[in-house]
């Protein structure tokens, strides 16, 4: 039941580049075949396997559901489809009206569903235990949302470093109404920002997350990740990047926050752990070095605070 | 003497079966026909404004970049789309049924308050006014998703209040609409029509009645307290006052959720009502039906909670809301099977009203299978505010609701008009729906999977394959509803004469085929005998 594509080395981001028209067709013919086509890719029309443990069972989970699901379809599409051939009055068939209910039958098909929904929950809510057990971590980062970009302030080992992730530029200018440029020619097309978040892999990450203004929500398939950051509240979620599995990961805003909504990607950059503290010195001696002189002004974000 | 008398009382039924004519005829009528009628129209014009936006959105997205609207124009499109497809199409396309069929079904003269029946009909037509000058007003149409989530929708300009006014109305209009059908059914049955007796499709209003007297009141609670916050300095959900903008969430969908049951169980009514006709056999398992529409009635008052997992939720209640909702599965599984077995053994034929139940059928289904998916709470985390999430909820809505509306129309159009309509051209209305409203939707599951959000008026490069086939189907879909059009209005104009059972060769039952095709305009003046 679970994907062989798990196996796959994923190629850096959201998804393989774009897919052109003939593997468009290939896939659509598959669609048209049958549905089992769409369960063993991952290539734009399934679920991204992910790089952690929770979206692997995620993915493992929504697999099981739609197997589940297509199942369930032949046998009852298959006997409407059986009704629809054998049982019509073109071909002299003859009603049988005394078929009016029956008991033993209606108990059966309550029955069956109810065990099947419980075969489903159980590896769903054993998920939602895992999910929500956010001891432990090795690293937080204050994530808030803004209209329209978001904030990332570390804590841990990363006490200090602030800043904000916006668009990048030329996705910026080519995003405009009859900005004349062809998407097609910006790398990474609105899933690009000037600083990603920077994480290290092999590590339990604890996202705080809220927002500044209105509801914006975190999203990262391939970390099956996804919560809203909700001004006056804050949700916790967590995510640990397996080792071997660094690069960058990317997704966007998922919760309509105004006119820019569609404009406000969220870019991971998963590191070694070597190379993150590496990144964590970097930056701190960047802190001190803007500190040093008394003539700057704070950082706005610092001043928001 | 006795014979004048007669003659008297026989001129005055006379009189009563002439229609007022001009435009008192409608402005003032009182006549369940008539009112029908006018909701039907109204809610076509409104399917026509509403998918004329929807071609805006499907245009836009046809490929990456900004080629036709700003963004906040296409945030307007999809909130005005939404608003005017639930409360201006669908919502009043089944009241307008219920007022035309209601009373011939159960055996009355009319609908039991019918001034109210004229108002609730005539205030649907300004509240939409009001909606949609919004499009024409500085600052645009409400630009924060139908959902009117605060803190955004309180960034609203001059749209907000009017948009509040208009739901109050729609609100208004529906409580009143559903209280008179409540009232009909409760109190207006032939002697002997007893509950039981009643055909599935009063059950299935009956039910919705309950919930729409139920919920719009809470609607209307929550956009008041939006009105509040933003012009009279409460704090309801705002956080800088104490307030709390996940409350709204919870009363918005505390109405939403009976509000999505609104849309569908009507249309479970009239699927029942044609699948038996055309498949000349009598529906399979009528009283469980009954409890089914019942118990997805009750479940949909427990299960708002699915709609708001991301949003951050204590585990129990992730729980909770996930088994509550999984547990819909099952009465909706118990509809799908007993339409199964009604079909099983029968003689089925194929005519448009059927044709139209068999894709709800199948459709509808579809729907059912990614809402099942959507339920499990990890998974969501993936769906929730994508594409999977629109493709899911328009499968629910498209060839579930609106084509149950179509298969009605279809099943009762000679019986309102006396005319038979172009049966080819009905076919090829059907053909081409049904066709292109998969190439529309079916798309939309992948780019959810594939990580398209929803309400993005552009893209990354890796969507536009499927953004170009899903917006092709939906300018086929869009171009094929013109059919349905001009086939209305020329089975309005004339016809080959619709007999009183219309379906002579198939098996239709119910009150409503012994009357003549059109009905007189009174109807059961005298009440009809129940064997």
């Amino acid at each position: 039941m679970s994907a062989p594509a798990s196996d796959v080395p994923r190629p850096r981001g959201l998804l393989p580049g774009p897919f052109r028209a003939r593997q468009a067709a290939v896939a659509l013919a598959a669609f048209l075949l049958s549905a089992a086509a769409v369960a063993n890719t991952s290539n734009g029309y399934n679920l991204p396997v992910g790089v952690t443990q929770m979206s692997r069972d995620i993915y493992d989970l929504h697999m099981e559901a739609f197997w589940i699901c297509v199942v369930i379809a032949i046998v009852v599409f298959g006997a409407m489809i059986y009704s629809l051939v054998k049982f019509r009055a073109s071909q002299g068939a003859v009603p049988d009206t005394t078929m009016l209910h029956s008991t033993k039958v209606e108990i059966i098909w309550t029955i069956v569903p109810v065990v099947i929904l419980v075969v489903m929950a159980i590896p769903a809510a054993e998920l939602i235990l895992k999910m929500e057990d956010m001891r432990n971590s090795d690293l937080s980062i204050r994530v808030t949302g803004y209209q329209w970009k978001w904030e990332y302030q570390y804590m841990d080992a990363g006490a200090g470093i602030d800043f904000f992730s916006t668009l990048k530029q030329d996705s910026n200018f080519a995003r405009e109404l009859h900005s004349g440029i062809d998407p097609n020619t910006v790398p990474n097309y609105l899933l690009d920002v000037d600083h990603p978040l920077v994480v290290p892999s092999g590590t339990k990450v604890r996202i705080i997350l809220t927002s500044a203004d209105v509801i914006h929500a975190w999203y990262v398939p391939d970390f099956a990740l996804k919560r809203s950051a909700v001004p006056g509240f804050i949700n916790e979620l967590w995510f640990k990047v397996d080792p071997g599995k660094e690069g960058i990961y990317r997704g966007q805003c998922a919760a309509l926050c105004g006119r820019d909504h569609g404009f406000m990607p969220v870019v991971v950059d998963v590191r070694t752990p070597d190379d993150f503290k590496k990144w964590v010195e970097e930056q701190k001696a960047q802190i001190k070095q803007a500190a040093a002189p008394a003539t700057d002004a704070p950082r706005s974000a610092q001043a928001l605070n | 003497m006795a014979q004048d008398l007669a003659h008297d009382t026989h001129d005055t039924h006379d009189d009563h079966n002439h229609a007022p004519t001009g435009i008192k005829r409608w402005l003032f009528s009182t006549n369940h026909k008539d009112i029908g009628t006018m909701y039907l129209v109204f809610s076509l014009i409104m399917f026509f404004i509403g998918g004329a936006m929807a071609m805006v959105i499907r245009a836009e997205l046809f490929k990456p970049g900004l080629q036709i609207v700003d963004p906040e124009r296409f945030n307007q499109m999809t909130t005005m789309h939404a608003l005017v497809m639930i409360f201006g199409a669908v919502m009043p396309s089944f009241v307008g049924l219920a007022n035309w069929m209601v009373p011939l079904q159960i055996g009355a003269p009319d609908m039991a308050l019918p001034r109210m029946n004229n108002l609730s009909f005539w205030i649907l037509p300004f509240a939409f006014t009001i909606l949609l000058s919004t499009l024409l007003m500085p600052g645009g149409a409400p630009a924060a998703g139908w959902t009117m989530y605060p803190p955004l929708v309180l960034q609203s300009g001059d749209s907000m209040p009017m948009l509040i006014f208009a739901v109050h109305l729609m609100g208004a209009s529906s409580i009143m609409g559903a209280i008179n059908i409540v009232v009909t059914i409760m109190n207006m049955r032939a002697p002997g029509m007893n509950l039981l007796k009643m055909p599935l499709f009063c059950w299935s209003w009956l039910i919705t009645a309950y919930l729409l007297i139920a919920v719009m009141p809470v609607l209307a609670g929550a956009v008041t307290m939006l009105l509040t916050d933003h012009f009279f300095g409460t704090s309801f959900f705002n956080p800088a006052g104490g307030g709390d903008p996940l409350m709204f969430e919870h009363v918005f969908w505390f109405f939403g959720h009976p509000e999505v049951y609104i849309m569908i169980l009507p249309a479970f009514g009239i699927i029942s009502e044609i699948l038996p006709t055309f498949s000349r056999k009598p529906l399979f398992g009528a009283t469980s039906m009954i409890y089914a529409i019942a118990s997805i009635a009750f479940l949909s008052f427990i299960v708002w909670g699915h709609h708001m997992f991301v949003d951050g939720m204590p585990m129990a209640a992730q729980l909770f809301f996930m088994m509550s909702t999984m547990l819909i599965a099952v009465p909706t599984g118990v509809k799908v099977f007993n339409w199964t077995a009604t079909m099983w053994r029968g003689s089925l034929s194929f005519e448009p009203p059927m044709l139209f139940a068999l894709a709800f059928l199948f459709l509808f289904s579809i729907g059912g299978f990614s809402g099942l998916m959507l339920a499990l709470t990890p998974v969501d985390f993936q769906y929730n505010n994508t594409y999977f999430v629109v493709a899911h909820f328009h499968y629910v809505l498209v060839p579930g609701a609106i084509f149950a509306v179509m298969a009605a129309v279809y099943y009762w159009l000679p019986k309102w008009t006396g005319h038979m309509y172009n049966m080819t051209l009905a076919k090829t209305h059907f053909w081409c729906s049904a066709i292109f409203v998969n190439v529309l939707f079916f798309p939309q599951h992948f780019l959810g999977l594939a990580g398209m959000p929803r309400r993005i008026p552009d893209y990354a490069v890796q969507f536009t394959d499927w953004n170009m086939v899903s917006s092709i189907g939906g300018f086929a879909f869009g171009a094929s509803q013109l059919l349905f059009v001009i086939l209305i209005v020329q089975c309005v104009r004339g016809g080959q004469k619709a007999t009183a059972a219309v379906w002579d060769g198939a098996m239709p039952t119910g009150l409503e085929w012994t009357l003549p095709s059109p009905p007189p305009f009174h109807t059961f003046t005298v009440a009809p005998e129940i064997k």
